[in-house]
């Protein structure tokens, strides 16, 4: 009897059968894992978690009795009350509940959790960032290691095969450890000499020989600890693409709930995405009224003021901000705003300004998130006129433009909203309302 | 090392490291080899974590396998059910190996080690070892390094051919995998070498016996003539051949050797399990039945202590637990409870027998040695026979079973026997028939070959009881079948009577060349 502890094996030995699981269904997953966004809270999307597959696209199909027609036998346990003979009614469907015999194959639909990592991965699957080539920004280093040589001691998981190998060679031929095939060939020449019924003190020289030969590859080592080898790993300070990601967000009082929800799902998603991308994100919010103000996340999605709306209050913190702990050489920088589109009419030419000459040229991208109220509510009032922000802000977008701007008013445009945004295209981001 | 604690007690409380385990081996030992006198594999006892079992169940229990995708859902499925606790994970997994390989989960308390040790090491691993099912069909000292070598095999090929390409040969060999089964042993394949020979003393005889005057007389009927060339296609292609994956393997004209190699691979592993689905029952059943007379064994020797027994009393009982059909737990027949049964009924017969007893089984009834009848059983019986001779007017009715029959044709279903002196031959004779695979699995075969015209494979489903094929997933496992085959596949499910009762047929889309 052996007992062998192996817990401490490597896990995830269907790892490679998984994936390969993922990539057969990956359109079903996909569809399910956008379908299943809709559902949760998007902050909860980045966790991962149960999806749904029909098992359709999936199936494994066998030849099968069919579960219907025919003439079939059960038997049952636990008969309390039946005599030979006696009828019973059928069952609704499927017989008597399967005996022996049968054992429902129908598959429902395929039911799995997904890793958070497989979630998000598949998640923004074709999306990119606009514009990452244009500044590869240097942050700070971290250290990462790096393939620095060999060591004689460390894990078994870094030893390295060829490197032990060739010290075993090398050290075997320099202290002349005999081969196998010499002992064989010399064997050999044994079994020839008797066989021809040579010389005896020959063959008991050539034994003798064998025997010091024998002895010698006992006591040379096949491979010595000497000659065991490890890779040697160094951490080596690299550089880290990091971004830092600004939302802003108009919190007067215009703002109602369902447009803040709308607000927040989006640079849920933005978060998302960029983290994804960088190894280090920072996010900072400010949220304005007439005057503007960084905030924590809690305040930023929570609170409510009143006041005014001056647009161009957020930006002008924004730009202190950059200025302050971001400075542009660093840092990947990106923003996202979302309003109601209301603005003091006055401040749009500020803002524009602002925009232009400030804002956009330090950022990787800038989007403006235009949120509506819900499409019940619209629906008592008029079509709406494009906003004054709207309107200002057009003068922005264009093909060679780094800014883009989207209208939502329902939950489940976000996410196609979002897409469209940063979907992978040949040439530079389009404009326009959706 | 140290094997003994105080007062004779294996050990005490739930805890347990690898002395305890080579302890409470070596006690089982001396009860499972020494007074059982069971004959096994020695085992290979592997400590894993829930994670790693997870992993087993994907590549069914085998501690390697080939890479598939399939593997992969099971996997998927497996988890999230694990995770919502819907399904617990099996105490051991237990392969038919040489040495026999147990795994036992860490998280088992000493008293479930020592079960499953009992339960897997010494029941199921004699069952391997002796049953004549396993004999002539699996290689238990061949079984590791054939799967090291297939996925090795695989993994070469999915490097040269491409992942898509394997994927694609593997897909189509699983859809096939119950229909790539030797149900019986000693078949003589026909050597195409020896064939030619024959031909040629055929010849030799028909020229010896030449006579011109045969020439007068008038010829045979054409239609009788193509009978005999059918028949002769028939019999060079070894036809009809219910081991479909095999006849592919040998004759299916298109497919590359690597393709070849890899449905025999899913043929031959399809074989080895094909025993362990003869024999479920059975073998749970002389599991449980060596795990619970070990267990008693070492209570009554004070190796376990009071709180350790009614530990394990607990768990062995809601294993065989066998939920009227009423019951809304009810899933079937429970292999562990039905074969605990049937070997505890046994060694009642064989001690203290009643005069039915005596009636039904005189061979067995108080032959006083009940270990040497059961290993008789153990060796020699499948599920399907062991309850055609083995299931007794008690067991049936202690589990009150019953016979139903439903006929389509009729508007209500019948009880046909209930456990009742008129019964008990009825009941018995219908559940060995639900417990024989052959019957469970569609008797498929490859009737004929078109070699003259577009080359279409014949296949016919022998319908019994009228019960047809499910159509959807027939029609999807026929076009796996016509892809392997190359040209085009027709299948007839017709019964005795010749009644038929669909058809089906699938052309070659993305034939494999």
């Amino acid at each position: 009897m052996y007992i062998i502890d192996r817990r401490r094996d490597t896990h995830g030995k269907s790892l490679a059968n998984r994936q390969r699981f993922i990539r057969r269904a990956r359109a079903l997953v996909r569809r399910a894992v956008r379908e299943a966004t809709g559902d949760r809270s998007i902050l909860d999307a980045g966790r991962g978690g149960e999806i749904v597959v029909p098992s359709d696209g999936v199936r494994e199909p066998v030849f099968r009795h069919s579960n219907e027609g025919g003439i079939r036998d059960y038997i049952l346990p636990g008969n309390k009350r039946f005599v030979e003979g006696d009828q019973i009614d059928r069952p609704p469907s499927g017989g008597g509940g399967g005996g022996a015999g049968t054992d429902g194959d129908g598959e429902d639909d395929f039911r799995f959790v997904l890793s958070a990592e497989e979630f998000i991965d598949l998640f923004l699957e074709d999306l990119e960032l606009p514009d990452l080539a244009k500044r590869q920004v240097i942050g700070e280093a971290k250290d990462q290691p790096r393939r620095a040589g060999f060591r004689s001691s460390g894990p078994p998981s870094a030893l390295s095969v060829p490197r032990t190998m060739r010290n075993s060679l090398s050290r075997r031929m320099a202290l002349r450890r005999p081969r196998r095939s010499d002992i064989d060939a010399l064997e050999k020449k044994i079994h020839e000499l008797e066989a021809a019924g040579g010389d005896l003190d020959e063959i008991q020289k050539l034994k003798l020989e064998i025997e010091r030969h024998r002895k010698r590859a006992l006591i040379i080592p096949f491979i010595d600890p000497l000659d065991v080898r490890y890779r040697r790993h160094e951490l080596v300070p690299r550089p880290v693409a990091q971004a830092v990601m600004f939302c802003l967000m108009d919190v007067s009082g215009s703002m109602d709930e369902h447009m803040k929800d709308l607000a927040k799902r989006f640079f849920s998603l933005l978060y998302l995405f960029l983290s994804r991308r960088y190894t280090h994100v920072d996010v900072v919010f400010i949220r304005h009224t007439h005057e503007a103000k960084e905030v924590d996340e809690q305040t930023f999605f929570q609170s409510r003021e009143t006041g005014g709306t001056v647009v161009s209050t957020a930006l002008e913190e924004m730009a202190r901000i950059v200025e302050e702990r971001f400075p542009e050489h660093q840092w990947n920088i990106y923003a996202a705003q979302a309003s109601d589109g209301d603005n003091v009419p006055i401040d749009n030419a500020k803002t524009v300004a602002l925009l232009k000459s400030v804002i956009l040229p330090m950022c990787q991208y800038y989007a403006y998130l235009e949120v509506g109220s819900s499409p019940e509510e619209r629906s008592s009032r008029s079509p709406e006129a494009p906003s004054t922000l709207w309107r200002a802000y057009e003068l922005l977008t264009g093909p060679k433009s780094n800014m883009s701007m989207r209208k939502v008013r329902d939950r489940r445009d976000i996410y196609p909203v979002f897409r469209q945004l940063f979907e992978k295209k040949p040439g530079s981001i389009a404009a326009g309302a959706s | 090392m140290d094997r003994r604690v105080d007062g004779g007690l294996l050990y005490k409380g739930p805890e347990w490291d690898f002395n305890t385990l080579a302890r409470i081996h070596d006690a089982i030992e001396a009860i499972g080899i020494g007074e059982l006198g069971l004959n096994i594999y020695r085992p290979r006892i592997e400590v894993i974590t829930s994670e790693q079992m997870l992993d087993a169940y994907a590549s069914t229990g085998m501690p390697l396998f080939y890479r598939h995708w399939s593997f992969g859902k099971q996997f998927a499925r497996n988890e999230a059910l694990y995770r919502k606790g819907w399904q617990g994970l099996a105490y051991e997994i237990v392969i038919n190996s040489n040495p026999c390989v147990v795994y036992i989960m860490e998280e088992n308390t000493a008293t479930m080690q020592a079960l499953v040790l009992a339960h897997a090491a010494f029941g199921h691993n004699h069952f391997f070892k002796n049953n004549y099912a396993f004999r002539q069909w699996t290689d238990a000292d061949g079984i590791l390094d054939y799967l090291s070598f297939a996925k090795n095999y695989i993994a070469t090929c999915e490097e040269r051919y491409g992942i898509g390409e394997v994927e694609r040969v593997l897909d189509a060999a699983h859809a096939l995998m119950t229909q790539g089964i030797d149900r019986y042993p000693g078949k003589r394949t026909v050597d195409l070498r020896s064939e030619e020979r024959r031909e040629a003393e055929r010849r030799d005889y028909a020229e010896k016996l030449f006579n011109d005057l045969w020439r007068t007389v008038p010829d045979k009927k054409k239609g009788s003539k193509r009978k005999t060339d059918t028949e002769r296609r028939r019999a060079l292609l070894g036809l009809p051949e219910e081991n479909i994956l095999y006849f592919l393997e040998k004759t299916a004209p298109r497919l590359k050797p690597w393709q070849r190699e890899i449905i025999r691979i899913v043929r031959l592993i399809s074989q080895y399990f094909y025993p362990q689905r003869q024999t479920k029952m059975m073998n749970e059943g002389c599991a449980t039945f060596v795990h619970y007379e070990i267990m008693t064994a070492l209570h009554e020797r004070g190796q376990i202590d009071d709180g350790a027994f009614m530990e394990f009393l607990h768990s062995h009982t809601s294993v065989v637990t066998q939920p009227h059909f009423d019951d809304p737990r009810h899933r079937g027949l429970n292999p562990y409870a039905l074969g605990f049964a049937i070997m505890q009924d046994i060694q009642r017969m064989c001690l203290k027998p009643t005069d039915e007893d005596k009636i039904w089984f005189p061979d067995v009834a108080g032959s006083g040695d009940p270990i040497n009848v059961l290993k008789d059983v153990w060796a020699n019986y499948r599920d399907e026979s062991c309850i055609a001779q083995f299931l007794s007017p008690a067991v049936i009715r202690n589990l009150s079973l019953f016979h139903v029959i439903d006929d389509e044709r009729e508007d209500n279903l019948v009880v046909d026997a209930i456990h009742n002196e008129r019964g008990y031959m009825k009941v018995r004779r219908s559940l060995s028939k639900l417990y024989d695979v052959s019957r469970h699995d569609p008797d498929i075969q490859v009737v004929d070959v078109d070699l003259e015209g577009e080359r279409r494979l014949e296949i016919r489903h022998r319908v019994i009881n009228s019960i047809s094929l499910e159509e959807a997933d027939a029609d999807r496992v026929l076009h796996h079948l016509a892809n392997l085959w190359g040209y085009p596949v027709h299948m007839v499910e017709a019964d005795d009577q010749e009644n038929v009762f669909a058809e089906h047929h699938a052309e070659p889309v993305q034939p494999f060349m």
